[in-house]
């Protein structure tokens, strides 16, 4: 069960970025070779990623691209990069329909048997952008074994919609969208970026909202974001108890073999003692919230 | 009448030699002028100061860096007495900065052959390193400084001390006028020991000038100038406020440590320094105080906003100021009734009969290199030229109950963590913890604040292991070449010499 | 792989390097390199210029580098780009880059 709050987007021409990042403690690291490259430097920060990936630094942290889109000139020589220097997850843009992951993945198969790569070792992340893949997303999120997790974005998603970002709802449908599909796939859901990287108290506002709708996380494009989310993020001191007494009981209920687990007289079944485990991982990860 | 006393005087040889009485202004004259009595000190011009303070060639002058890189006196100054032909002298300012380039031209003329500084930064400093200077320039802290002045061996024969603004008998304070610097720690002690004192004021205020940080028995000479500094320029290079994550990341280890450091009680004492990430940690250092109850008795040092932040709060019951690194902390001195001034002297001087140090629990340092002993380097970079200052670093790292450094591990590509540091200014048995952006050390000399630290489940590592994290990452440095020629020689806090820094290869 | 015009890669911000190629008359190598990290790292960025050249097979041209600290991941990417561009070359031999 791989934690996945934070996804740090990083710029892939930014060589600085790319040379520190790796101190910051985000469950996951995304190099972006899409919105955030020029098209002049698309051929650079591929290269630079493709290194920057191979570095040893960076062996300890879930790596994910974000690679221009199939049908540009540059998706596939991303994708090369990507899967050649051992990414951990590649994520796609603009996913408007299944079809778009299956030919994401035939082509992720192809360059693993190429280069040598364990055949089903790259897993696969899509980014939902418009009213055509906020539809499909059920679609999308189990169109391949190899996906982790489908992603929001709101920008081009309200350009979509004829609307713009506000308040949050105009996001209302496509969010509720996207978490039940990645519930049912059995996969993570990620929220938008929030851009305003100043604003503390609305960042921290946006969080409460897709914390409580159920998403396991938020792209996120500052790393001081970071520690702002795992602490929302972060159970609470009587979320962490709670979630101690359940596992213990979990625990006796199975040294005694006992079909049945029971705390304070209540039943408890199977849900209940996952969530705790959650509870317990975060926790783990970045303490109580303060 | 004296006639009769005068023979009384001369026949009794128990009061051979004792001068007998004439009139009440024989020795204060002035007290006969009304205009006299009230400007005897202000001097038209700082050339006839200088010319009525009796300086020769040879001696020793000085100057207090209070105003950091908005120093307008210190370069002025040195012009005015290259222009009246002064040569061979010994500058004594309490530290040098970039602005202090123009000094270059005086050493190459010989107008000023001899340095003793806390530290040097940009192209003088530079030039220095590159065998500029004859006679190797001594690097002191600032409480060594006073020790070497009392000791004799800086004797400071005129100071120069900028103020923005005194009264017409010299009571002089860095919190009244227009430019104004906040603490003035650094001159305290020159008006102090210095044989003449000359004031560079920006402006005249009404007498008494209180609270006097220079008192009017100190002051030999007044001058009015143009500008003695921009205090908006004091928060420029070293001390500023970031928002670099990783300087705040940083930060908020240090602030950590301080949480679990086993110091961090009711009444508890801290300094930070003016890095960005040791400023910064003040900010993080509020909620933890709120969340545990705690309130620190004092903060002592180059005193920040952040820090007058948490005393406004209520969070630090009293400022020890002497140096104030921004506005604000210029603003509170002259506001808060628990802010205050102290000298170097009562600073950190190893000699003095008190120093606040003694009395600080954490102290939060910089550091441009730190070896795998936990000696520290402030002083030169990592080329081999020196581009900082020694400060209070190895004063307070010495008194302290806790030394925390914080660095990045890497800038750029340049490693913080090295084998041996080029130059030792702090000895590492004064350095507790080391902070870095990819986990933190603790000198084995401390095991119980490692066994604290790792209890809190913050990333301890040892220093080799950062170490190697940092070769791994950016390769391993290869050593730099110096000449034989020595430049600059560091005087630890006590007058000792703890290293010698050579000139760079070219 | 041969430089057949003059081609830019990377920047001069702290931790990059601007990489410039041009082609030469004679069948050449001149590599100047410029470093904010010289006294330390200078022999370290020779020897990765070098052997990243050596790989793409270049054996001729003028390559001039401009550093500000960058790691030896950034340098092996930005020599490539300019190279990759100096040569005009679209197809990409991956085995060539590692």
């Amino acid at each position: 069960m791989k934690l996945r709050r934070s996804m740090l987007f990083l710029p892939g021409a930014n060589a600085a970025m790319l040379s520190t990042a790796f101190v910051y403690k985000a469950d996951s690291i995304m190099f972006d070779l899409e919105d955030a490259v020029s098209l002049r430097e698309k051929d650079a920060a591929r290269l630079l990623v493709y290194h920057a990936l191979q570095n040893p630094a960076y062996a300890d942290i879930e790596t994910v691209v974000r690679i221009n889109p199939l049908n540009t000139p540059f998706g596939l020589l991303d994708l090369e990069a990507a899967v050649r220097a051992g990414v951990d997850i590649v994520r796609l843009p603009k996913t408007d329909t299944p079809d778009d992951v299956r030919e994401l993945e035939t082509q992720v198969e192809r360059i693993e048997r190429e280069c040598g790569r364990e055949v089903g070792s790259t897993k696969l992340m899509a980014a939902i952008e418009s009213a055509s893949g906020v539809i499909n997303a059920l679609a999308i999120a189990t169109a391949s074994k190899r996906m982790v997790g489908i992603a929001l974005a709101g920008f081009d998603y309200v350009m979509d919609m004829q609307t713009e970002r506000g308040d949050g709802t105009e996001l209302f449908y496509a969010r509720c969208a996207v978490l039940h599909a990645a519930r049912m796939a059995g996969i993570d859901a990620f929220d938008v970026v929030y851009s305003d990287v100043n604003n503390e108290e609305g960042f921290l506002k946006e969080v409460d909202l897709i914390r409580r709708l159920g998403f396991n996380g938020k792209s996120l494009i500052n790393p001081r974001q970071i520690e702002l989310l795992h602490n929302a993020y972060a159970p609470t001191e009587e979320d962490v108890d709670y979630a101690q007494r359940v596992i213990a009981a979990a625990e006796k209920a199975e040294r005694e073999g006992l079909g049945v687990i029971a705390l304070n007289g209540k039943m408890i079944d199977a849900p209940i003692v996952n969530h705790a485990r959650r509870v317990l991982q975060k926790a783990e990860a970045s303490g109580v919230r303060q | 009448m004296n006639a009769i006393l005068n023979q009384t005087l001369l026949a009794e040889p128990a009061l051979k030699g004792l001068e007998v009485f004439q009139n009440f202004a024989q020795h204060t004259p002035y007290l006969k002028d009304a205009q006299q009595k009230l400007t005897r000190k202000i001097v038209p011009s700082l050339e006839e100061a200088v010319r009525r303070a009796g300086l020769k060639d040879g001696m020793t002058i000085s100057f207090h860096h209070a105003f950091r890189e908005g120093d307008k006196t210190i370069n002025n100054v040195v012009q005015l007495l290259a222009d009246m032909g002064f040569r061979n002298l010994t500058l004594a300012s309490s530290s040098l900065l970039s602005c202090n380039a123009p000094l270059i031209e005086h050493i190459r003329n010989g107008v000023v052959t001899r340095i003793y500084t806390s530290g040097m930064r940009g192209k003088l400093a530079e030039a220095i390193s590159n065998g500029l200077m004859e006679n190797p320039v001594h690097i002191h802290s600032h409480g060594g400084r006073v020790h070497l002045i009392q000791s004799g061996e800086l004797k400071i024969d005129v100071a120069f001390l900028g103020v923005s603004a005194c009264d017409e008998f010299g009571n002089a304070n860095g919190v009244s006028g227009k430019s104004r610097c906040g603490s003035l720690g650094y001159a305290k002690v020159d008006a102090q020991f210095a044989d003449k004192v000359i004031l560079l004021t920006e402006e005249f205020v009404s007498f008494p000038n209180t609270p006097a940080s220079i008192s009017q028995d100190q002051v030999d000479y007044i001058v009015k100038v143009e500008q003695v500094g921009d205090p908006s320029k004091i928060s420029v290079g070293a001390a500023r406020v970031t928002s670099n994550p990783r300087e705040l990341m940083i930060a908020r280890y240090a602030a950590d440590v301080i949480e679990h450091s086993g110091y961090f009680k009711n009444g508890f004492s801290l300094q930070t320094g003016s890095g960005a990430s040791s400023t910064a940690a003040t900010r993080f250092l509020e909620h933890r105080m709120r969340k545990a109850d705690i309130k620190a008795a004092f903060a002592l040092g180059g005193i920040t906003g952040g820090i007058v932040d948490l005393h406004r709060k209520g969070l630090i019951e009293k400022l020890i100021d002497t140096q104030s690194f921004d506005a604000d902390a210029a603003d509170s001195l002259r506001e808060s009734p628990n802010h205050i001034e102290v000298s170097t002297n009562e600073y950190a001087n190893p000699s003095s009969k008190g120093t606040y140090c003694d009395r600080v629990d954490v102290v939060i340092l910089s550091a441009l290199e730190i070896d795998l002993d936990f000696n520290v380097n402030v002083i030169t970079g990592s080329d081999g030229v020196m581009r900082g200052a020694s400060g209070g670093h190895s004063d307070v790292a010495a008194a302290a109950n806790l030394s925390i450094v914080v660095a990045p591990l890497i800038r750029s590509r340049i490693p913080t963590v090295v084998k041996h540091v080029t130059t030792v200014v702090t000895p590492g048995e004064c350095v507790g913890v080391l902070v870095t952006d990819h986990g933190i050390a603790v000198n084995p000399n401390r095991p119980d604040v490692a066994e604290r630290l790792k209890a809190a489940g913050l990333p301890v590592m040892t220093i080799q292991e950062l170490y190697a994290r940092s070769v791994s990452i950016s390769g391993e440095p290869a050593p730099i070449e110096f000449l034989d020629r020595i430049v600059g020689v560091i005087r630890y806090r006590d007058g000792s010499v703890i290293d010698v820094v050579r000139q760079v290869k070219p | 792989m041969k430089i057949v015009k003059e081609a830019l890669a990377g920047t001069l911000e702290s931790s990059d390097l601007l990489v410039k190629v041009a082609p030469v008359t004679e069948e050449r190598l001149e590599i100047v390199i410029e470093s904010e990290v010289m006294r330390q790292f200078g022999a370290q960025i020779r020897k990765v210029v070098e052997e990243t050249l050596a790989k793409l097979g270049v054996s001729a041209g003028q390559i001039v580098v401009e550093d500000k600290g960058a790691l030896d991941c950034a340098i092996r990417a930005r020599i490539q780009a300019a190279v990759l561009r100096g040569a005009d070359q679209q197809q990409i031999e991956w085995s060539k880059l590692s």
